[in-house]
């Protein structure tokens, strides 16, 4: 009898933290239904063809335009040109870091990169509107110093402790007897890294980038405070932009309540979490369907 | 490390005849990884640079803002005088009611993955459910947070309902440090324990969970440190621009530090003449966060290096 009571017990255990692990996914259902169930009604009022390449956004002017079209470009550009300066800082840190920083020089600099990450946000936006947009004003002699170049540095550094720390990871379980196979065919250890490090763990490094983006695409307080907030596509790199998420925290404290203005930011809260969710769906296939070699754990 | 030294000593001598050069000198080559090496290095270093710049500039025109009065003082004159105490205390409640929510939920979600689940589909989904939790922007989680918890839940503009969104936010993080350091606990424990005839649920509760409580315990903090520095999921949740009184409830609408840096540098009526303000401000929560950090990073670096 006592076996069997300790038993079911175990087993009402087991349900139990089976339940609790559900957690996430209904978090993300809620989160999918209640943007869903509050950014559909938008659609009564323009199509959706409309609402995503239709360039005027004026939505409290009377009557009002929601076309999101120069947000997502806004939001786009600015990922893209934040990621052409991360993706090398921090794939090029992160081979650093697993390939030829010494134990030493690796204690100190793994926890350095940690911290950049916890930097908290609203401070680097801070950072930028006060100190690095009046440089890049005098720098360029542009009108504005708030502008798509300055939001993609601040982006740019906020991601790469992402690109870097899971880079690392892959990189640096990457099984020691295929460099020394390498290095014992007479290669170099630049050519070894090249040629076969890099090549072994690139499902890894994949995987690390596009997490990356899909973190400064998201990423909310820095471009609010440093792309300029201007709502137009953007024609040059020193352009002031306003990406989707600066919308969304500009004006929704001011949008009247479940109104078209109210629905059309919810709407762009959807757009916006799809691209996440592409991102993520995409650097999740990566990671499973080519295998990474080692045991990295991504 | 016995690799790094082999690694050393096969640099830049290939064997005699190999077919790797294909024509390139030994010397070219070595000069190719010189110059190379380098660059990584640089890039390592700019890391380091960018965030010493960052502090630097904050100390240097953060610190003489700051004096007992600015901490202990609520502000004064329409925020333009005075202290940030509302908002520390603000950030404080909000970043612990969130780790009170998500903490024991993600320990219980990394032990069900740990511990129980077997590799397979329920294994999988639920893997890709935290993935793209942890990718969710944090704007998209404050457009939630005033659907589900502020609107549907009527719990209206509160302490609450910024808590239990920023909980949902932190969820991921928790899970994933306590996943870690589940995994760092040695088999042999769990089978020695399981040996002496204690059932599953015994091993975890009086074996693996000690051994592995250090490793969770700073996850919570870095959890705690990432929910206090965060403003776009509380934005509409939770935090407000001025509150005359300490949140007194947990239905109380509070000020953050990161909320009042925003506030007074786009969108006070004196932006210039309240900078040491917002100066002080960043400070205050950057030394907040990063001191969370840096105690948590040691800590932890300590305890690795007793295990091994």
């Amino acid at each position: 009898m006592a076996t069997l009571n300790s038993r079911t017990r175990e087993k009402i255990i087991k349900n139990i933290f089976f339940c609790v692990a559900l957690a996430c996914i209904i978090m993300l259902g809620l989160i999918t239904l209640f943007l869903f169930m509050e950014g559909i009604p938008i659609f009564d009022k323009v199509s959706i063809k409309n609402f995503v390449f239709g360039v005027y956004w004026y939505p409290t002017s009377e009557p009002p335009d929601f076309g999101i079209f120069a947000l997502i470009t806004g939001s786009i550009f600015v990922t893209l040109l934040s990621a052409a300066f991360s993706i090398p800082l921090g794939v090029m840190s992160a081979l650093y870091l697993a390939e030829i920083a010494k134990p030493k020089m690796r204690e100190i600099v793994k926890p350095m990169v940690e911290l950049i990450a916890s930097l908290p946000s609203v401070v680097i936006g801070f950072f930028g509107m006060v100190i690095v947009a009046p440089f890049l004003q005098d720098a360029f002699d542009i009108p504005t110093g708030l502008n798509l170049f300055n939001a993609a540095l601040m982006l740019a550094f906020m991601s790469v402790p992402t690109i870097c720390s899971i880079s690392e990871d892959a990189i640096y379980s990457v099984p020691n007897a295929l460099r020394e196979a390498s290095l014992a065919l007479g290669a170099t250890r630049l050519e070894t890294i090249m040629k076969v490090v890099l090549p072994a763990s690139i499902s890894g490094v994949s995987t690390a980038v596009i997490l990356g983006m899909s973190r400064a695409i998201g990423e909310t307080m820095v471009v609010l405070m440093v792309a300029g907030g201007a709502a137009m596509v953007p024609h040059s790199i020193f352009d002031p932009v306003r990406p989707m998420p600066a919308s969304i925290a500009a004006e929704m404290a001011e949008a009247p309540f479940r109104g078209d203005h109210y629905h059309a930011l919810f709407a762009t809260g959807v757009v916006l979490f799809l691209f996440t969710f592409v991102f993520n769906i995409v650097a999740d296939i990566i990671a499973n369907k080519y295998k990474q070699t080692g045991d990295a754990t991504l | 490390m016995e690799t790094e030294s082999t690694i050393q000593k096969n640099e830049g001598e290939p064997f005699e005849g190999s077919p790797m050069p294909a024509g390139r000198s030994k010397q070219s080559r070595r000069l190719r990884q010189n110059i190379i090496f380098g660059l990584l290095r640089i890039a390592a270093l700019i890391n380091g640079l960018a965030l010493a710049i960052i502090l630097w500039f904050m100390i240097a025109r953060g610190w003489r803002a700051i004096s007992w009065e600015f901490l202990t003082q609520a502000p004064t004159d329409s925020m333009t005088k005075g202290g940030i105490l509302p908002c520390i205390v603000g950030t404080l409640a909000l970043g612990i009611g969130a780790m009170i929510i998500a903490f024991p939920i993600g320990v219980a979600s990394a032990i069900f993955l740990n511990e129980y689940a077997r590799s397979g589909k329920v294994l999988r989904i639920i893997r890709l459910g935290i993935n793209n939790l942890a990718g969710v922007p944090s704007v998209v989680f404050g457009l939630f947070g005033l659907a589900f918890f502020v609107i549907w839940l009527d719990m209206g503009v509160s302490l609450i309902a910024g808590a239990l969104t920023l909980a949902a936010m932190s969820l991921p993080v928790i899970i994933g440090a306590s996943e870690e350091a589940l995994k760092s606990v040695p088999d042999t424990y769990r089978e020695a324990s399981l040996g002496l005839g204690a059932t599953k649920w015994q091993t975890i509760y009086r074996v693996v969970l000690p051994a592995a409580l250090p490793g969770i315990l700073t996850g919570g903090i870095l959890g705690l440190s990432r929910a206090a520095g965060e403003l776009a999921p509380v934005m509409f949740t939770a935090a407000v621009f001025f509150a005359p009184h300490l949140p007194s409830s947990i239905f109380s609408e509070v000020m953050t530090l990161p909320y009042h840096i925003y506030v007074l540098a786009t969108a006070g009526t004196e932006i210039e003449a309240t900078r040491p303000l917002q100066y002080g401000s960043a400070l205050v929560l950057i030394a907040l966060v990063l001191g969370m950090n840096l105690a948590a990073i040691i800590y932890r670096s300590r305890l690795r290096n007793r295990l091994s």
